[in-house]
């Protein structure tokens, strides 16, 4: 059996999860040069979200297919107004400081969460179990697709075909493009910079809270500590892809996972390597290319060169 | 170049902020509330009550909490009463340490029960042995915290402070070896670690008897407990060609890899050490669970006749959360805490000497009674003279014993 088929199917998936996170740290970076580290939790609270839907909201037995799309929206509405009461009452009072203020307050934002959801969310110190889409898994010649992965296969390329018009063709795009070029020229010329920050926001915390609802999907529990280590790697993907361009996020996401998997199922091939290449060495392997990426190209791969503004 | 270094702080930090959520305290619980009269002696717990092995960590708190309230009531210790103070290493080597150093501190504590992990024994170990304070793990199962580093050729026992009523990997892995090749006659074996004290410990254990009795290694990996998707490792073991898998770890880790084993396409049971022995495994692992294999120190509980009474207690004292996989050692620890404190009271005329940590340390040694597990005492290294062990399978979403002995290798 050939190997590598599968072993691509499972890094497209899920570096497709880093990917739809990145966007968010990419987009807030692109537009206020504010690395939002709370971001990993706004992804966690969007998957008790979509939980809370299935288990306190909706009727007992409901079907996935009709339970899905209403988990999903209760996960981007939890997600946004996480995100949108961060930006509110944590960054805004601080978008004049230094830039360290704000970093660090995501910082402690982020471990407040975390501590909110653990102390108040039912259950909320253990794992709690996901529900999961009946039947499957498809096999595809030698590969195999679980029924959760569907989901990220169809909604990941969906929603940043979405993004990428809304960015691309719209007013608020546009505005968003203008904003992250130059803010004061911006407001000048009329745009409404709060909006479009609040907007920027609003937006990264949805795509993570369609992130979540994969992850739930993907893995079968949601934990209060899971944004933690996937936003540290979405956002290594985001620094990969180019941090401030949506498409590189996704770029970098792509990359990152698919870098970890095939780091776990090749390195230990090679003569000699054999003790480097188990899984727990596949996050050395995936920051080897993040640094090889940043010796040869320091703006990311898809990244503008940003030496001449600030 | 404002913004790449800015880059770089926040690269920092971020791995700062990993080691901090690490260690960050959240405060233990104050177990006992009997406090009535004569000399308090403390029985410090120290286990996981928060985070991913909390559901293990809980239980050992609540058993020796039951063992110290049944020797206050039976006024076991006359002039003495026992208290519980339990505090969280959230399963953090740095974390167990810190603990260590505050039961040291705390004159009135006698005895340790705890810890649940052998990589946060071997944080605790040589600061309990400098204080002279006794410490009887329910749970640790790594030879070398009992029978040095170099244990397999030349055994000593680094440390005089420490004892444990659980037995070691040395004879649970190759028990599991033994029960997979000759009653459930697999041939080829896929090992998984996470490089862990623990599991690394296990998984060699493991494979030096499975090829010894003839069976095959087919491919292995080492994973990384803080990741969730090990669909990557699934596709290797389906590729492998393994009939079964072998994980050294812990049940947080375990549920996820045997879900994504089965989803992958490779319908191999996977079996486990005691690490994996939890309710939350076969939770975690879904319907990927069903006919996975764990191997546990003694025999279950529930069969015991010894342990009848124990049952009954704790279901009477009406502990939140379920005894666990330790319960009944963790009972039986702090009872063998209370059984050489009894001692060195009785020796010195009723009352506790002013050396009675030393005194209950040495007192430990001899330590010999009916517990809820059988028959508790020490053999020359601090290890459980009880060599039991049993082989549970997940069946029906729960796991039942398929096979109990006593492994003599």
């Amino acid at each position: 059996m050939n190997e590598l088929p599968q072993q691509l199917v499972n890094g497209l998936l899920l570096g497709s999860m880093y990917g739809l996170v990145a966007i968010g740290y990419t987009m807030v970076y692109g537009i206020v040069q504010l690395i939002n580290f709370a971001h990993g939790e706004i992804f966690m609270v969007g998957g008790f979200g979509a939980l809370t839907v299935y288990l306190y909201v909706l009727p007992d037995g409901t079907s996935m297919w009709v339970a899905l799309p209403l988990m999903l929206l209760g996960a981007i509405i939890v997600s946004v107004l996480t995100a949108i009461g961060a930006e509110r009452f944590a960054y805004r009072p601080l978008r004049g400081a230094p830039r360290l203020a704000p970093l660090i307050t995501a910082i402690g934002l982020s471990l407040a969460l975390q501590q909110a959801v653990w102390a108040w969310y039912p259950g909320g110190e253990d794992s709690l179990n996901f529900p999961q889409i009946e039947g499957g898994p498809f096999e595809i010649g030698s590969v195999t697709i679980q029924t959760g992965d569907i989901f990220l296969f169809v909604v990941a390329p969906i929603s940043m075909a979405i993004l990428a018009y809304f960015v691309m063709r719209t007013r608020t795009g546009r505005g968003m493009q203008a904003t992250a070029q130059d803010p004061d020229t911006a407001k000048l010329m009329g745009i409404n910079t709060d909006r479009i920050i609040v907007i920027a926001f609003a937006l990264g915390a949805a795509f993570a809270a369609v992130g979540a609802v994969a992850y739930g999907l993907k893995y079968g529990q949601v934990q209060f500590r899971m944004g933690f280590i996937l936003g540290l790697k979405a956002f290594t993907a985001a620094v990969l892809g180019g941090i401030g361009n949506i498409y590189g996020a996704m770029i970098g996401g792509l990359a990152l996972g698919i870098a970890e998997t095939l780091a776990t199922a090749y390195i230990a091939d090679i003569p000699g390597m054999h003790q480097f290449g188990s899984q727990s060495w596949a996050d050395v392997w995936a920051f080897v290319l993040l640094i090889l990426v940043l010796l040869f190209r320091p703006q990311g791969l898809l990244g503008e060169r940003v030496a001449d503004r600030a | 170049m404002r913004q790449r270094s800015l880059i770089a702080i926040t690269a920092a930090l971020a791995a700062g902020a990993l080691t901090l959520t690490a260690c960050g305290s959240r405060g233990g619980d104050k177990g006992s509330d009997s406090d009535s009269g004569g000399t308090i002696v403390t029985i410090g717990v120290d286990a996981p009550l928060t985070g991913d092995l909390s559901a293990l960590g809980l239980g050992i708190k609540n058993s020796a909490d039951l063992a110290a309230k049944t020797a206050n009531k039976q006024n076991y210790v006359k002039g003495v009463t026992f208290k519980v103070e339990a505090l969280d290493d959230q399963a953090q080597p740095s974390s167990g340490q810190q603990n260590a150093t505050k039961f040291v501190a705390n004159k009135s504590v006698l005895g340790v029960v705890g810890p649940l992990n052998s990589s946060v024994a071997e944080s605790m170990q040589k600061v309990f042995d400098d204080a002279k304070l006794v410490q009887v793990s329910p749970a640790n199962t790594n030879p070398a915290l009992s029978q040095g580093v170099n244990w397999q050729k030349s055994k000593t026992r680094p440390y005089k402070s420490y004892f444990r009523t659980a037995t070691t990997d040395a004879i649970q892995g190759p028990f599991a070896a033994q029960y997979m090749y000759n009653e459930a006659k697999k041939r080829k074996v896929f090992v998984i670690d996470d490089k862990k004290t623990y599991g690394a410990g296990l998984a060699a254990t493991f494979t030096e008897e499975f090829k010894k009795l003839g069976g095959k290694v087919v491919g292995t990996d080492h994973i990384n407990p803080e990741t969730k998707d090990f669909s990557a490792v699934a596709t290797k073991v389906k590729k492998s060609g393994a009939d079964m898998v072998y994980y050294g770890g812990e049940y947080p880790q375990a549920g996820p890899l045997s879900r994504q084993i089965k989803a992958a396409g490779a319908k191999v049971p996977l079996i486990g050490g005691d690490g994996i022995y939890s309710a939350d495994f076969i939770k975690l692992a879904g319907s990927g669970g069903e006919g996975d294999f764990a191997t546990s120190v003694g025999a279950p509980v529930e069969e015991l006749p010894s342990a009848k009474e124990f049952i009954a207690n704790y279901e009477a004292a009406g502990y939140k959360e379920a005894y666990e996989a330790y319960g009944g050692y963790s009972y039986d620890s702090a009872w063998a805490i209370i059984e050489a404190v009894k001692k060195v009271v009785e020796d010195n005329g009723g009352k506790l000497p002013d050396d009675a940590r030393e005194k209950v340390t040495a007192a430990m040694q001899d330590v010999s009674f009916d517990g809820v597990t059988g028959k508790v005492s020490f053999d020359e290294f601090g290890d459980a003279t009880n060599k039991q062990l049993t082989v549970y399978s997940v069946q029906k979403g729960a796991w039942k014993p398929v096979k109990s002995g006593t492994y003599t290798g």
